[in-house]
Order: C-alpha cells, then structure tokens, then sequence
C-alpha cells in the first residue's frame, strides 16, 4: 500500500492510495488533471510526465533510458522528471509527492 | 456565436472509444455547459484499444484495468453514457439522432466519432468458418484468449502482415500457440514501412518461431471437424484451429452517407473536425482531414489522431478558432521490439538509415530533401529527434544523420 500526492497545475493536492499497476493508471482512474496516460501506460506518449519532490527521487528512482529520451519531447523536463507509466506503486513509494507537469 | 450558446445545450456523441470518450471530457474541460450524451455499440466500458492486440491479449487482465477513463469520472464530469445501443440514423433537417430501438435523441452539435471496422477480404468460405476471428473489441480479444486457451499448442493462421497481424502473432507466440502469418505482398508491412524495416520484422517473428509467409494469397477457407483450413492460391494449405483476419479496415460512414454528408475514403472534415453540416463533427479514425503538415487529405488509424481531434473539435464547438495541425504518431510493440513511428512516409523517394546496434536503429524517410517520417526501432532517442525536426520542418543534414560518431541531437543534424 502506498499513498501518491498528486499536485496539479491548479495547485489542487490530491492524494490516493494504491496497492499495484502504475501510478498513471492510478492518476487516471481518479481523473488527476494533466495526466491523460493516452498509449495506455507503454512509455509510447509522454503523457504522464511529472516531477517527483526532490527528497522523494530515492524512492522512485530516476527515468530509464527509453523514459529519458521521451521526456525530451517536453521542454521543461529537469532532473526530477518522470513518465509516471513507469513508476510502479509499492511500499516502497509511500509517501510520495508529485507535481504534474502539464 | 455568443457565449451562451457556444456552452450550452445538448451535444450528442456517436462512437464511445478513443476519440469520443476524450472529446467528451475535453468538451467539458472548455467550459461545456450543456448536457454531453455519449452512444455505442459496444457494451463494455470504454477501454483502450491499442493493447488489445499487444500486452492485453497476451496478459490476464481484465477490461476493467484497461479503461478510458474511471466510472465515476463520467459522472463527476456529467457525461452521460448509453452503452450497447446502436444508432439507426442521423436526421440533420430536424437535428436528432434515431436510435435501434426507434427513440430520437435531438442534439444541438452531434460528433460522429464512429471509427472503423475490420474488412473481411471476399475470400471463399470466409463468413461460413467459426473458426474465423478478427480483432478489434474487448470482446475478439476474450473470444481469441479463450480459442486459445483451451486448446495445448494451438495452430493459429493469421491473414495479413500488418501491424494488427504481426502484434497478435508475437501476442499469441509469446502465450504458446503455433501462428503462420500469410501476408498476400512480398514482404510483410509492404504499404507502411520501407524493406529494411519489413526485413527487420520478418527476422524478428523467425527467431521468436512466428512463420511469416509472403506472396501467398488467401483464395478460401474450408474446414473439417478438428480444424479449419486455409488455402491460398499457389495451392499451399494451412490447418488452423483458429484463424484470424487483420487485413485493414473499413470506415464506419454509412450513417454520415446516408445523412448527405460529404463522405469520401472517410467523414471529409475541415481543420476545425467540423463536416459539410455545420452543426455536425467528426473526429478519429472515421474522418478524412486535410492535414497541413503534408498538405494532403489523409485518414488516420491512430491514438494520436483520435485524441488531438477529439481536442480540436471540443474548442470549435466551445465557440474558439482550433486548427488541427499535429503530427501523426504511432507505435507498435512486438515481442520486445518497441517501434515508435514519428510522421507519414507515403510519397517517399529516399531512405536513411541509422543503425546504433542490431536491434537498435533508425529508419529516415526523404522527399527530395524533405524529411517525411521517421521508424525507430528500441530507439526512443531517434524518434523523439526525428518528430522535433519534423515539426519545425527542419531541413536535415543527412551526412551527419548517418554519421554514428556525431551524437543525435537536433542541433547537430540541422543543415546550415
């Protein structure tokens, strides 16, 4: 179990709770605004981009190679970017915050 | 248009997939006031539909993992869905919709986001044999996993060397069947992709076990008690406990037809998605947009199609100015091969390629000195460059394009 803050570009804090999947499928089964997870969750869109609370990267870990190169089609993509398709809930990242890129 | 009634009444949506499910929500998203009421078809709950012949056909989720949108979000957004219901026909004079059943639904915009569905080529015995699938709902895709499910080592003909053919052959590969693809040209993804990439494919279903069989030409299927039987005409015969058809589609447009819109290879739209009627838009893989970037009409089978005029047609009815001028986009995943496809290669007259590895590379299509489109194989980095030079129209410097010393990064590919 783990519970994901999600701050939008509203400056809504919304804060859910998973077990498993990806953190998009999360993200849009809660309708977070600006995640739209359009390829479905295959790193195919760059539709979830976010950024993760610098404190919080540990946690998540940074982008893989292919998520790297697909965060370049948004120029405001920094250090603490991440397509949250790739980021699988766990224990492991409770607690979490993530501010939506778009 | 005054403000009032660019936000209000009924908008009625036709097609509830892709491009109508994220129309609806980006019609409220613009300030909609108005009731939104979304028909179709299909029974299920909205779903996306790329997986279905990737990870979904070859995983054990159910559809319910795989939805559009959550449940509660239609109703949070107040987007009124009328599932399994089959629209009858559109009378633009007296504006209403009228359903199966013979209920009229009147609409103050309507948007035909209809889609597509799969052709059955006019091979013999085709519509006879129950052992014939195609696949394009949740509900081909549970029938086709079950077929093989139940079945140790099952056969599997699939018709057509496409993209949906050759994603459902690594699917059902990897989910232990037996699958013989017949691809009627001389190589497989012949109209889409240059023989580099097809040769590529053609390598990767071999080593995964797939036989990809080209020139062969599917004449009729017959069947006997155990199987069915694919036959094509150079007189080669395939037993099948399942065969599956993935030979193109046709473009739902017959309510667009019969209600006079201008319908040609596809719902003609305007830059807007508005159609011939202006109280009427059509959005996704049903439409025939002209598309500025190639200055040509082009119909589209795609995500990026279906969503990016799902957000165009939502702002003109919001009473804005949209143009539609994305660039087409599109991916295809087999075995663990990731294909990321920036633009439209049509019209090509030069090829590029760029190759990192083996199993990594870049396929850079040219007219002239244009670039056109872009394959990247396990390759985001060549993909992601690729679109950037495409939607700036970039004239590329191709020496240093193949050049596998200098990094692949915009600035160092655009001709001075």
């Amino acid at each position: 179990m783990a519970q994901i803050t999600f701050v939008t570009s509203d400056n809504d804090s919304i804060t859910l709770e998973g077990t498993s999947g990806s953190v998009m499928s999360l993200a849009v089964g809660h309708g977070v605004k600006g995640i739209d997870g359009d390829c479905g969750g295959v790193c195919s869109c760059a539709t979830c981009h976010v950024f993760v609370a610098p404190g919080d990267l540990e946690k998540t870990g940074p982008a893989s190679e292919i998520e790297t190169d697909m965060l370049e089609l948004d120029d405001n993509a920094n250090e603490f970017s991440r397509l949250c398709c790739q980021i699988e809930i766990s224990d492991a990242i409770d607690g979490i915050v993530l501010t939506v890129a778009k | 248009m005054s403000a009032t009634e660019s936000n209000g009444g009924r908008c009625v949506v036709i097609g509830a997939s892709h491009a109508g499910v994220n129309f609806a929500f980006a019609l409220r998203k613009e300030g909609w006031e108005g009731e939104i009421q979304l028909f179709d078809a299909d029974p299920m709950r909205p779903y996306h539909r790329p997986p279905l012949s990737k990870a979904y056909l070859a995983g054990t989720d159910k559809i319910e993992k795989n939805l559009l949108k959550a449940e509660e979000s239609y109703e949070r957004e107040k987007i009124d869905l009328h599932l399994g219901i089959k629209v009858a026909a559109i009378k633009p004079g007296e504006r209403t919709i009228q359903l199966d059943d013979g209920r009229r639904v009147a609409y103050d915009k309507l948007v035909l986001a209809t889609g597509a569905r799969p052709l059955l080529p006019p091979i013999v015995g085709i519509e006879a044999c129950s052992r014939v699938s195609v696949l394009r709902t949740a509900s081909d895709v549970e029938h086709i996993r079950n077929k093989v499910k139940e079945q140790v080592s099952s056969r599997v003909v699939i018709i057509g060397g496409g993209y949906i053919g050759l994603e459902t052959a690594s699917s059902l590969s990897k989910m232990g069947a037996s699958v013989v693809v017949l691809e009627r040209e001389e190589r497989i993804l012949a109209r889409v992709t240059a023989p580099f990439m097809s040769d590529y494919f053609q390598r990767l279903h071999a080593a995964h076990g797939v036989s990809v069989l080209t020139s062969k030409n599917v004449v009729s299927i017959g069947s006997s008690r155990e199987c069915g039987i694919v036959i094509c005409d150079d007189g080669s015969q395939y037993p099948a406990e399942l065969v599956i058809v993935g030979v193109g589609i046709q473009v739902n447009q017959e309510l667009a037809e019969q209600a006079g819109l201008i319908v040609e290879n596809g719902i003609r739209v305007d830059g807007r998605a508005q159609t011939s009627d202006p109280a009427i838009y059509a959005i996704g893989d049903c439409t025939n947009h002209f598309n500025l970037h190639y200055q040509r009409f082009v119909r589209l089978e795609s995500v990026q199609n279906a969503v990016d005029q799902a957000k165009v047609a939502a702002a003109a009815i919001a009473g804005k100015q949209p143009v539609y001028d994305a660039l087409p986009w599109f991916w295809s995943d087999q075995f663990d091969t990731k294909l990321q496809i920036a633009g439209l290669s049509a019209g090509y007259n030069r090829i590029l390629t760029r190759i990192e590895h083996a199993h990594c590379f870049s396929v850079w299509y040219f007219k002239d000195d244009t670039l056109l489109a872009v394959d990247a194989v396990n390759h985001a980095k060549s993909y992601v460059v690729g679109t950037k030079l495409l939607k700036d129209k970039q004239k590329v410097d191709v020496a240093r394009l193949t050049d596998r010393n200098i990094d692949l990064k915009v600035a160092n590919l655009i001709l001075e």
